[in-house]
């Protein structure tokens, strides 16, 4: 057990606080600190410093545009944005569909898209779920039919984020209705302005406009925009999967949450003038959620040191997302009625005005309502018990 | 960094491991238990053959002079076979003391002794955490007076390490007059405590003693018995899933419906995250020690918590088997509740754990 940094690591975390200093105005890690969603313009400004600086891709391989890091420079990185409340990055194009194409795509694929994806300039979308086929994804009907050197394709997808916003789709579709549902999925990258794609928004629980309805009418998609081979399409899917799940735990925005909830807590006063961290039954309740968020980064260092030894990402999954739960709900404890008031212009930080109390009350509410989400994305936390029971107890 | 068991460690972890599940089955610790034997012979031969109880003393003393992190690992094998020997007192907190606060020759005396593993010690510092039943030690002019509850490894102990209310420690012969002592019966009959009730006793105070010696000999305690909860927690999961996977009920296993696998699975969503903060509380008291207090805290009250979650959902999984003498599981069952309570309840440390961080009077 050693728990030093070794000097190398101590000097790129260095290196990372200096890059911050420098290029995280103060204006948008105040609005990240708020918790007001950034517009897409400030996020593509944040990530053309990281891409300029060859920051952009922390897990691609170099021949990609990525990094090269070591698996403890990663989470350095990782965990000094997350500290100083840098934007997160739309994860469709850097997490999810890029690992894909580097992987399982061929040369074209890799020239047509790569690119843009590290720059910013191409935003992603995922078509995984639909409206029968949520858990048991692999039974989604979205059908591509091929004529000649394009299928056609027709059905809906649902619960698309940010589908409104983005240049292209990622998608699952089926080419086989006759064999077993995995064996008949097919992997396809569609261009969002292909003619027979409409996008419809749902309002979520927070009042805002995340979430979309995608739907494929007769929509004509070249045959080389295909991942691999035809109806393999489910292993290049859980591939994806296996990386979304690892970063969904979110250890250092939850150590962030943390350090802003004691903040709020030695502010706030309860209804007889004391602070709120001298209340006995809310100090239980945060130091219960700091073990646990301490338990897992501790855990995310033995994976570092060993990946086999660690648990299975569906248990970071699990534990992570609970508790970004219980600290959102804590936060909306701490700023008690603040919480109330739903300002949108606030939230979506578009308006000059100030907001109805604190800064910090504003997006409270929103982000613990919202949040209800992370059990669900992703797999639902149920759907992670069945595959921790099926692949780590062998149930 | 590397966060992780050196291939010593996973050595000397897997070595206690099987020696236990070998010389240590079930029928052994219903026998001991049944007859009240806290240090059963052939078992206790073969952990000193081991060298276990010597694991923290140095090696000038004959000990094998290793760290706190070796002693979390091995006392976690200790938990998961339910072991009926000492460890706490005699193998952890003992040395401590004595390491740190006692003379030459009270080194010279003991060391070797709990080395070897011909000395059991008990040990008694409840009160410097909480007062009971009007408990408590006081010391005049060398001779202590009062009452001290929940002695670790109280059973056919050679020589009482007990602290005084003002954190003295003292070597007390379980022979001296004036001296009585008590089992203390606790629903965990793997693991001997008792009480100690001192009129005018004579006693040998290890010169040294502090508040700070007395609080790291608490803090190890409680890494330990969190790292007992682990062992035992870690079993009874891996009992809960065996049963589900033979246990039949409509023409099926239980294990193939969903509300059995989802109890599992959260015993193992809850249960592993807390190795590695077991692992680093044991680090911190050797290599990080400002962090230790707090740690020892940290791990004790949320491996109280949550291995009370897994014995429940453990017991249930096994439904009417699981509260049966019969199968025996009520041995683990109890074991993580003793762990809970010894040196200080997850509440009493929660409040110690909040004072440390500068929130709590």
């Amino acid at each position: 057990m050693d728990i030093e940094l070794a000097k190398e690591d101590e000097a790129f975390r260095a290196e990372v606080r200096k890059f911050i200093a420098e290029n995280l105005t103060r204006e948008l890690s105040d609005k990240i600190t708020v918790g007001a969603s950034a517009e897409r313009s400030v996020l593509r400004g944040w990530q053309k410093f990281l891409h300029k600086r060859g920051w952009i891709a922390v897990n691609w391989p170099t021949e990609y545009g990525g990094t090269g890091w070591t698996a403890m420079q990663k989470f350095i990185f990782n965990e000094e944005m997350a500290l100083a409340n840098a934007p997160r990055l739309s994860p469709f194009g850097l997490s999810m569909v890029g690992p894909v194409i580097y992987t399982f795509g061929n040369e074209d694929q890799k020239k047509q898209h790569l690119s843009g994806i590290l720059s910013g300039d191409t935003a992603w979308c995922q078509g995984y779920s639909e409206p029968g086929s949520g858990s048991d994804l692999a039974s989604l009907k979205t059908k591509a039919v091929r004529v000649g050197d394009d299928y056609i394709v027709n059905g809906q997808k649902i619960w698309t984020s940010y589908a409104h916003e983005a240049d292209w789709i990622f998608c699952l579709v089926r080419t086989d209705e006759t064999v077993k549902q995995q064996a008949g999925i097919t992997f396809l990258l569609i261009d969002m302005k292909t003619p027979g794609i409409e996008v419809k928004p749902i309002i979520s629980i927070d009042g805002l406009h995340h979430l979309n309805e995608v739907f494929f009418t007769d929509v004509k998609v070249p045959v080389t925009n295909r991942i691999g081979e035809e109806n393999k399409g489910w292993t290049y899917a859980k591939f994806l999967l296996v990386n979304e799940r690892t970063g969904i735990a979110g250890v250092p925005e939850s150590k962030r949450s943390i350090v802003r909830i004691k903040e709020l807590a030695r502010k706030e006063r309860l209804g007889d003038g004391g602070a709120l961290v001298d209340d006995p039954a809310f100090r239980h309740k945060l130091s219960e959620i700091e073990i646990k968020l301490m338990g897992l980064e501790f855990t995310n260092l033995r994976i570092l040191a060993d990946a086999a030894a660690g648990p299975s990402s569906s248990t970071l999954k699990i534990v992570g997302t609970e508790v970004q739960q219980s600290l959102a709900e804590l936060a909306v404890e701490a700023v008690a009625f603040y919480a109330q008031p739903f300002q949108k212009e606030q939230l979506l930080g578009t308006s000059n005005e100030s907001p109805v109390g604190p800064d910090y009350g504003v997006a409270t509410a929103s982000a613990y309502n919202f949040g209800r989400a992370a059990s669900i994305y992703g797999g639902s936390n149920e759907i992670q018990r069945n595959v921790i029971a099926k692949a780590v107890l062998g149930l | 960094m590397e966060f992780g068991l050196s291939e010593d460690q996973r050595l000397l972890q897997d070595g206690v491991g099987r020696f236990l599940e070998e010389q240590s089955p079930l029928e052994k610790v219903r026998e001991a238990a049944d007859s009240n034997d806290f240090v059963p012979r052939g078992l206790w031969d073969g952990i000193r053959e081991l060298g276990v109880p010597g694991i923290l003393v140095p090696e000038d003393f004959g000990g094998m002079g290793l760290g706190f992190l070796d002693a979390a690992i091995i006392n976690e094998m200790m938990g998961r076979h339910v072991a009926p020997v000492p460890f706490v007192g005699t193998s952890v907190m003992a040395p401590i003391a004595l390491t740190l606060a006692g003379s030459e020759a009270q080194k010279q005396n003991w060391l070797p002794q709990i080395a070897s593993g011909d000395a059991i010690v008990g040990v008694g510092v409840t009160e410097r955490i909480g007062v009971r039943e009007n408990a408590g030690v006081i010391a005049n002019n060398g001779k202590l007076t009062g009452k001290a509850l929940f002695v670790i490894d109280w059973s056919k102990a050679d020589v009482y390490i007990v602290a005084d209310r003002d954190n003295c420690l003292h070597l007390v012969a379980p022979d001296a007059a004036g001296l009585s002592s008590h089992v203390l019966n606790t629903i965990d009959k793997t693991r001997s405590v008792g009480e100690l009730v001192f009129d005018n006793v004579e006693a040998e105070p290890l010169p040294g003693a502090n508040v700070n010696i007395v609080a790291r000999m608490i803090d190890a305690g409680r890494i330990m018995l969190a790292a007992d909860t682990l062992g035992a927690g870690q079993m009874m999961i891996e009992k809960a899933v065996i049963y589900a996977g033979e246990r039949k009920q409509f023409g099926r296993v239980i294990g193939s419906f969903q509300a059995v696998k989802h109890l599992c699975a959260e015993m193992t969503a809850a249960l592993e995250p807390c190795r590695s903060l077991v692992w680093y509380a044991g680090h911190a008291m050797d290599e990080v020690p400002d962090d230790a207090s707090l740690m020892a805290c940290h791990a004790k009250s949320h491996l109280s918590e949550v291995g009370r979650f897994v014995a429940r959902t453990s017991t249930e999984v096994h439904g009417g088997m699981g509260f049966t003498d019969l199968l025996g599981l009520h041995y683990w069952f109890k074991r993580i509740g003793l762990d809970r309570q010894l040196l200080g309840g997850p509440e009493q440390v929660r409040l110690e754990a909040a004072r440390l961080q500068g929130w709590a009077a």
